[in-house]
């Protein structure tokens, strides 16, 4: 048999290029995968609950679950309100408005622990903001914006902070997603008479859909997996499920609940993109993640 | 011009510049965090712009023991890790974006599900595993884990690049003559490596900034992040000043030079068909 012929041909070279990242992928993702499952489940004799029951006695845990959801709750609608706006000024595509994308796009860059320091400088006792408000005459003495006291405003900064930092990754997915929409669309729309909001909620949000959908589940999971954020500007003020997973591994040296927590933290991730597919249904052929 | 278009105009322009002053001042403030003497940051109120430039801070967190290490580390570790997930990642995005095959569209949706699992759930057994293997604290190791997390999007960003190279110039090229290997490296690589080089750009930036799996599979050989992650609680606030604004430089100076492809890549990972 001729192998270069055979090699050339057309039905063997896709596989042959996909080989190298399936072959990765399944050392470094798919084993991993089962190994946390296996790490989470599995004890001295066998298949056990004791990791995930540890987790649950973990005195942070109730605190964790309840702050990685609400955290998400709010950062996320919030970033999709202002990624929306956004996304709708630069497509007017006034002139600069490549410029201003280019710089809202910035913080694409900026890692979650890299935030949380920079907003660390503004909210710290003598940060930019108490310095400024101070300066302006507004307030006496400080603020104590990151405090055990005042955990609500602690919450609040790093709500801030991930909006700052994560709303660029929303926004591009948008503009891409509005710039898909034809402009007949909207150019029938005013010849039959719609007014601006109209437009809006009949023609663009109904179109841009698919491009919502993948941009709430990116964000969603993404927010879900937050922790150098929320440990760079409060310390342990406002723990998260990821924090811990990370603190029981390198803390206290435990895989077993560590790992208990990443899978718990994947079975949120799964449910969350099952509730959105499912309730935000789109065609098939065009959902993405 | 009349009154009704300035109005808009104006409203536009004045949006557009409140979203920019959002993003650019704590960028600002960072950048004035850095260059502020250290003596400064106890001063209270403290000045805004500092009463005088100085490189302070910034050289006292290069000398922190472990600092410039872990700079160098980061940088070798990131070099590796585009090295590995390009070397790994092309070929299969160059496929996505040339064949028709079986199992196509599976394979895009097994990637694109590979997005949605949190790095802990990797990070942890595999740390576990290259205890065993003799990879635990070691950079190589570091770059295997961040380039298992790059993968999925070096397939979809370079599908997206490869799609904009046209297919037909290859053919014409082996209608002249050249084999198929002749007819990639002659004009489909040429075409697609500023695309190419973005994505390694972008990869780059993902290692940079990862810290979970960098942190826990590290101990001597930290990376930048780590290195700042592990010193948060008993490190003075400047020094984490300067850990921030030493991590987001070359991220925002890479973010210059792929500003043209983001939508080609994120565009694209949406977008593509």
């Amino acid at each position: 048999m001729n192998w270069r012929r055979f090699l050339g041909t057309d039905t063997l070279l896709p596989y042959l290029l996909l080989l190298p990242t399936l072959a990765y992928l399944l050392v470094f993702f798919l084993v991993p995968l089962g190994n946390a499952i296996s790490l989470s489940f599995w004890g001295e004799e066998g298949f056990t609950a004791q990791h995930f029951l540890g987790m649950f006695q973990d005195v942070k845990f109730g605190e964790a679950i309840k702050n990685t959801f609400f955290l998400a709750l709010s950062i996320v609608p919030l970033q999709l309100i202002t990624a929306l706006l956004l996304a709708m000024l630069v497509n007017t595509r006034f002139r600069g408005s490549k410029f201003f994308l280019y710089l809202y796009a910035l913080p694409l860059g900026i890692s979650d622990l890299a935030a949380g320091l920079v907003w660390l400088a503004i909210f710290t006792q003598h940060g930019y903001l108490n310095s400024i408000l101070m300066a302006l005459g507004l307030i006496e003495r400080p603020i104590y914006f990151i405090s055990y006291q005042n955990v609500g405003l602690t919450f609040l900064t790093i709500v801030l902070a991930e909006h700052w930092r994560a709303t660029a990754i929303v926004l591009v997915i948008l503009v891409a997603g509005l710039q898909m929409i034809s402009r007949d669309y909207l150019e029938a729309a005013e010849v039959l008479g719609a007014k601006r909001w109209q437009k809006l909620w009949y023609v663009i949000l109904p179109l841009l859909k698919p491009s919502l959908q993948s941009a709430l589940i990116i964000r969603t999971i993404f927010a879900l997996q937050m922790f150098a954020v929320a440990i760079a500007l409060g310390g342990e003020i406002v723990p998260v499920l990821a924090g811990e997973s990370y603190y029981w591994y390198s803390s206290y040296r435990n895989p077993h609940i560590a790992s208990a927590y990443a899978v718990l933290l994947m079975a949120i991730s799964l449910g969350m993109t099952w509730v959105y597919l499912r309730f935000l249904r789109t065609r098939p052929e065009v959902t993405r993640l | 011009m009349n009154f009704r278009v300035l109005r808009r105009q104006t409203w536009l322009y004045l949006g557009a510049s409140l979203a920019a002053f959002w993003v650019l001042v704590p960028i600002v403030f960072t950048a004035l965090a850095a260059f502020t003497p250290k003596q400064d940051f106890y001063l209270w109120p403290k000045p805004v712009v500092p009463r005088r430039f100085s490189l302070d801070t910034m050289r006292f967190f290069l000398n922190t023991h472990g600092v410039l290490n872990s700079l160098l580390n980061s940088v070798w570790v990131a070099l590796m890790t585009l090295g590995l997930t390009l070397g790994v990642g092309a070929p299969a995005g160059y496929a996505m974006a040339r064949f028709l095959f079986r199992g196509r569209e599976a394979f895009r949706l097994g990637i694109l599900v590979t997005r949605m699992f949190p790095t802990a759930l990797l990070a942890i057994p595999i740390t576990v595993n290259f205890i065993r293997w003799g990879l635990y604290d070691t950079l190589l190791g570091v770059a295997l884990i961040h380039t298992a997390m790059a993968l999925p999007f070096a397939v979809i960003i370079t599908t997206g690049i490869f799609l904009g190279v046209s297919k037909e110039l290859e053919e014409a090229a082996m209608t002249l003559g050249c084999s198929r290997l002749g007819a990639f490296a002659r004009v489909a690589l040429p075409l697609a490596l500023p695309g190419l080089a973005a994505a390694a750009m972008f990869t780059f930036v993902i290692s940079w900034n990862e810290v979970f799996a960098a942190t826990i599979l590290t101990v001597q050989n930290r990376t930048l992040p780590a290195q700042v992650l592990t010193m948060l609680r008993v490190s003075p606030l400047y020094f984490r000043f300067a850990g921030g604004f030493f991590m987001i430089m070359p991220a925002l100076l890479f973010m210059f030079f792929i500003r043209r492809y983001l939508f080609h890549m994120w565009g694209g990972a949406t977008a593509e068909r």
